[in-house]
């Protein structure tokens, strides 16, 4: 069977990225899953080679024949998200459900597919990677991250891969919806601020409701070791393991300039050491 | 006037730059349009706040007149209609267009509400704060952020600070607005995202300019990068445990050092120009 581990945060800027690719380092031995799909990072620390470039078709767009259209206004009268301007639509408001192309009286409104992004399978020094770009502006990231998603659970087939670990995107709405879906492992990053606090609380509270098991990193705990103590307490308290503390270090920065992973930047460290004994227990925890 | 404060990498510094400005500036709006993760209250903490829970259209199927047709599911782009032996509607993939009742031969289909999350209301320090919250579980950000951005104060001076990222509940959040104040680190992420979002920006034509927070941590590609592109920089924010120390806390910078408030008012100023030039 294969299992996937997502990292995720609820709020930016944790260190889901770093910590994953370190984790994906360490493991050297598993398909690599980029789920942030409108900020990716990943690729920057993984430099991956693309062998096989997608067009992802995520909403079809209206358009409107100019020369059919009487201006009749019908279109953005019944258009919920303000796009139909006759004869012109907006193609960032346009959300592409359809109803203006329906109610058109003259037949003038089309709706055509159109490409929101790009998926990507590629190969990395630590093994394949699936990932993907949404264009700026598009809509539907879920489905997107659906289809990373898909592609590493076939790219752990063919490569003979029974883990695939999850780079996710911060917040607790569509695309982090689609990527903790039946995943069997949660890893939260968390920090010790009152805002790290507040938006790891909803995104363990999101974790629980699709019954997926979770495990919390503290990351820069030494911020303010008080909200570290207090965040543990809330693990403990609700039975969320805590898998490790990881201090505020400027070697993190240094290596992200680097363009290296922390295991590769500086393989005796102690963060080295810390995260190489947090991924050992992942593995163990994804086997039960 | 509306100044959204945004950035494709989240944890960059949106919302203590979005508070840090109001706090110096005083008397304004802040709506904090990261519905899925507010976090503008863990900074200016508002004893009580005024709730009202936000709602959206969704389908409802009399299952005495529908005949199994399939139209409204063949119709539905999103795959929130299901017809089977009987009508399954997924909610939460619903975007509320109406189109599945518009469809239905039989008249079969009403649309009744359902509520997403709340808005919260307050006066803290001076600052007017409205905030939302996205239900968890809850998908769809934008039909919340909407409501947020109802609040907007025509006359005044209106702070949004976004959610991170580049799709659409960013696009909802900065439509409208009249600059976008763009924060990012020095860092190959920070430069990555910022260049994610800048291209976003120029399809909406809004004008913006950068604020570089933990100045001095990475490198000087984001430097490289503004002068390149001729964004302007609006202000650099040193990286600083003390800052650190007191976001940890929950106490804006300026709070404690105040003698940032005259950066943070001609951060303001400076912006001010543009939006009366543009």
């Amino acid at each position: 069977m294969i299992s996937e581990v997502a990292v995720i945060s609820g709020k930016g800027g944790t260190g889901k990225t770093t910590i994953s690719a370190a984790f994906a380092a360490i493991s050297g031995n598993l398909v690599i899953s980029d789920c942030d799909v409108d900020a990716p990072d990943l690729h920057i620390l993984l430099q991956p080679k693309t062998q096989k470039t997608l067009n992802f078709q995520g909403t079809k767009i209206a358009s409107i024949d100019q020369d059919r259209c009487t201006e009749c206004g019908l279109c953005a009268e019944k258009c919920r998200f303000d796009a139909a301007r006759p004869p012109e639509i907006d193609q960032i408001m346009c959300e592409g459900c359809g109803v203006c192309a329906f109610v058109c009286p003259e037949k003038a409104i089309e709706m055509i597919d159109r490409v929101s992004g790009y998926l990507y399978e590629s190969e990395t020094r630590f093994g394949p990677m699936s990932h993907a770009r949404l264009l700026p502006g598009e809509g539907n990231s879920g489905k997107l991250v659906t289809e990373v998603r898909k592609q590493s659970q076939k790219m752990a087939g063919a490569n003979g891969k029974d883990l695939i670990l999850i780079d996710g995107s911060p917040g607790i709405g569509c695309p982090v919806i689609a990527t903790v879906t039946g995943i069997q492992l949660g890893v939260v990053v968390t920090e010790p601020t009152m805002s790290g606090f507040h938006d790891m609380k909803r995104v363990l509270e999101l974790l629980h409701r699709f019954r997926v098991k979770t495990m919390v990193i503290i990351n820069k705990f030494d911020l303010n070791v008080e909200n570290t103590e207090l965040i543990e307490q809330y693990c403990e308290e609700n039975d969320v393991e805590l898998l490790g503390r990881i201090p505020f270090d400027s070697v993190t920065t240094k290596s992200m300039v680097a363009a290296k992973t922390l295991p590769e930047f500086v393989p005796d460290h102690e963060l080295t050491a810390s995260l190489r004994e947090m991924w050992s227990r992942v593995t163990t925890a994804v086997s039960d | 006037m509306i100044i959204t404060v945004a950035s494709g990498k989240g944890g960059t510094g949106k919302t203590t730059v979005a508070v840090n400005m109001a706090l110096s500036i005083g008397g304004t709006s802040i709506l904090d349009c990261d519905v899925e993760e507010p976090n503008v209250h863990t900074l200016i903490h508002p004893e009580t706040t005024t709730v009202s829970p936000v709602s959206v259209p969704t389908p409802s199927v009399d299952l005495g007149k529908c005949t199994l047709c399939n139209a409204c599911a063949d119709f539905c782009e999103f795959n929130a209609i299901f017809v089977g032996k009987t009508v399954l509607v997924y909610e939460e993939m619903c975007h509320s267009c109406g189109g599945c009742s518009m469809v239905c031969p039989e008249g079969a289909i009403t649309e009744t509400t359902r509520d997403v999350g709340l808005i919260h209301k307050s006066n803290v320090d001076g600052i007017r704060l409205v905030y939302g919250e996205l239900n968890v579980g809850e998908p769809i950000a934008t039909h919340l952020i909407k409501a947020v951005k109802q609040e907007i104060d025509e006359n005044g001076i209106n702070i949004l600070d976004a959610p991170p990222g580049t799709a659409c509940p960013v696009i909802e959040t900065m439509q409208e607005s009249d600059f976008l104040v763009l924060v990012t680190e020095p860092t190959p992420f920070g430069l990555n995202d910022l260049a994610i979002t800048v291209d976003v920006v120029k399809e909406l034509g809004i004008p913006c300019g950068v604020v570089i927070n933990r100045a001095g941590i990475g490198d000087d590609k984001v430097r490289e990068y503004c002068k390149k592109w001729a964004i302007p920089i609006l202000l650099e924010i040193p990286f600083s445990r003390k800052i650190a120390e007191l976001y940890s806390i929950g106490v804006p910078f300026v709070k404690e050092m105040p003698e940032w408030r005259a950066g943070f008012r001609r951060l303001f100023e400076d912006i001010r120009e543009v939006v009366k030039n543009d």
